[in-house]
């Protein structure tokens, strides 16, 4: 989505609209557990928050601008840098927090009640679009280059990569993720909470993999699936792997 | 026009100064005007391994701070009519190499040498970025162990991304320099193996220089391993690797092993 404003003036300023994809972290009360258990989900995946938009949502919550402010400060002091607060009451947002984010389009959530309510804004044109229109088809990524250490990719839908992907590197993917040679670094399918997603791989190395949100590291991985050709997925709240062929 | 080589690793240690030293003499040795440029502003070690250190006037910084000409920088080698090094400056401050200066200097080097060699500092950092920047082609030089695999492999990614070539939509040739090769400690699988190294980083290689004192003695002695003793086997694997870089196509040989690696390595397709 690529919108380009004009005036008439002849030096005009442009202003684009661009989607991003954002996490969405729904923090609930008390949130003093809630925070324990986010400090549990860092701690196996070190850095994950880390330079990336997140978004809050309080949808729902019962909360006073004192809890928010406290919220925000507690997310901040590990790192979690807030872009856009969804589904608060004007009254919560102070002029020093961030602003309020509406419109925004869920891809589907694991909790299904969830899904069918249109997160932010009910007002806002897009969102009601979205709702007669039939989803589009999510795109298919081909990467033909080795995925290097340092190197993030990030893709809305399926990606299939042919190639390595090194250690220190990382392929996030709305869907899938398909890897025709040695996954070394991190993969995380169904970064938007697509619970069907999978990871494939040639050879599994990985460092770290994760499906919707949940993780397993290298080391809770069974030690009989290093080296092979793996498949993994979600089933019971729980990553699940096999051997492929 | 000459050719812009940069000498890269992202970890320190590995060999890129021994390297750029090496394969610049050895391709001088062939008649071909070299110029080994070291860009590690404050930590320089080119002057050394050339046995230059006592000759260094102007340098890099001066150079690009316009208070130098560049002629009055280049350093001419006394065993080697054509091989000249441009020092770096060990007091200023690293802050002082601007993109647009050493954008210049590149150029003005490329229309007077065959090859210009960069010696890239470690990390990734200002220095390393500026010495890739306005390469043509690149060296990885990268020891048979995970922690310097992983940098190269970083490394390779800056280049196909953070490079005025990249930048332009070119792809840039990338050789892998395996070096300090032990064969003893590959026997008893100490080491990353040379195939191993070859499927992480999929690049073509170059050469495998095997570890050895000759490198230590030549440094000591201020001389190119090249120009210390040319019938060493660390001497014979530069030589060798200069060639390839001219464009012969030579079988590499794995230090220890009767195999030779030829059609595998070079049948790949460079990534």
């Amino acid at each position: 989505m690529t919108e380009v404003l004009t005036t008439t003036n002849t030096r005009s300023i442009r202003l684009k609209g661009r989607s991003f994809l954002a996490l969405v972290l729904s923090p609930d009360l008390p949130f003093e557990d809630w925070l324990m258990r986010l400090d549990d989900l860092a701690a196996r995946s070190a850095g994950f928050f880390l330079r990336r938009p997140i978004v809050l949502d309080v949808e729902g919550l019962e909360i006073d601008l004192q809890q928010l402010r406290d919220l925000l400060d507690q997310l901040g002091r590990r790192n979690v840098r807030i872009m856009g607060i969804e589904g608060a009451h004007p009254s919560l947002l102070g002029a020093d927090m961030p602003p309020a984010m509406t419109g925004g389009r869920p891809a589907s959530d694991f909790e299904a009640t969830e899904a069918e309510t249109p997160a932010g804004d009910l007002s806002s044109a897009p969102a009601d679009v979205e709702t007669s229109a039939p989803p589009a088809p999510l795109p298919s990524n081909i990467v033909t280059q080795p995925v290097r250490s340092g190197q993030s990719l990030m893709f809305d839908g399926d990606v299939t990569i042919v190639g390595s992907v090194a250690s220190g590197a990382e392929v996030v993917a709305g869907g899938s993720i398909h890897v025709y040679g040695t996954l070394r670094g991190r993969a995380e399918a169904g970064a938007m909470g697509n619970v069907s997603a999978r990871i494939f791989c040639r050879k599994l190395e990985a460092e770290l993999v994760a499906i919707a949100g949940f993780y397993k590291t290298a080391e809770d991985m069974e030690p009989g699936l290093r080296g092979r050709p793996v498949q993994l997925w979600f089933e019971d709240d729980a990553i699940r792997a096999e051997t492929l062929g | 026009m000459g050719k812009v080589i940069v000498v890269t690793s992202g970890k320190g240690g590995v060999g890129k100064t021994t390297s750029t030293a090496a394969l610049g003499a050895a391709l001088a040795q062939r008649n071909e005007k070299v110029v080994v440029v070291d860009f590690d502003v404050g930590l320089r070690n080119l002057d050394l391994v050339m046995g230059a250190e006592r000759r260094v006037v102007y340098d890099l910084v001066n150079v690009i701070e316009g208070e130098a000409k560049l002629t009055q920088a280049l350093i001419r080698d006394k065993r080697v009519d054509t091989l000249y090094l441009l020092p770096a400056s060990q007091t200023r401050d690293k802050d002082k190499l601007t993109p647009e200066g050493v954008e210049q200097v590149i150029a003005a080097l490329k229309k007077a040498f065959d090859w210009v060699i960069c010696d890239s500092p470690a990390g990734i950092e200002r220095g390393a970025t500026l010495a890739m920047r306005h390469a043509d082609v690149a060296i990885v030089v990268t020891n048979p162990e995970v922690s310097s695999v992983r940098d190269s492999d970083r490394i390779i990614g800056l280049l196909d991304s953070k490079t005025a070539m990249a930048e332009r939509g070119e792809h840039m040739q990338k050789h892998l320099l395996l070096t300090r090769y032990d064969p003893a400690r590959a026997e008893r699988g100490d080491m990353l193996k040379v195939d191993d190294v070859l499927e992480i980083l999929s690049i073509p290689l170059l050469g495998i220089i095997p570890e050895s004192m000759d490198v230590l003695r030549a440094s000591n002695i201020g001389a190119p391993v090249t120009l210390a003793d040319n019938h060493s086997a660390t001497a014979q694997a530069y030589f060798e690797a200069a060639r390839r870089l001219s464009g012969e196509s030579l079988p590499v040989t794995v230090p220890g092993e009767k195999r030779s690696l030829f059609g595998k390595i070079f049948g790949r397709k460079a990534a």
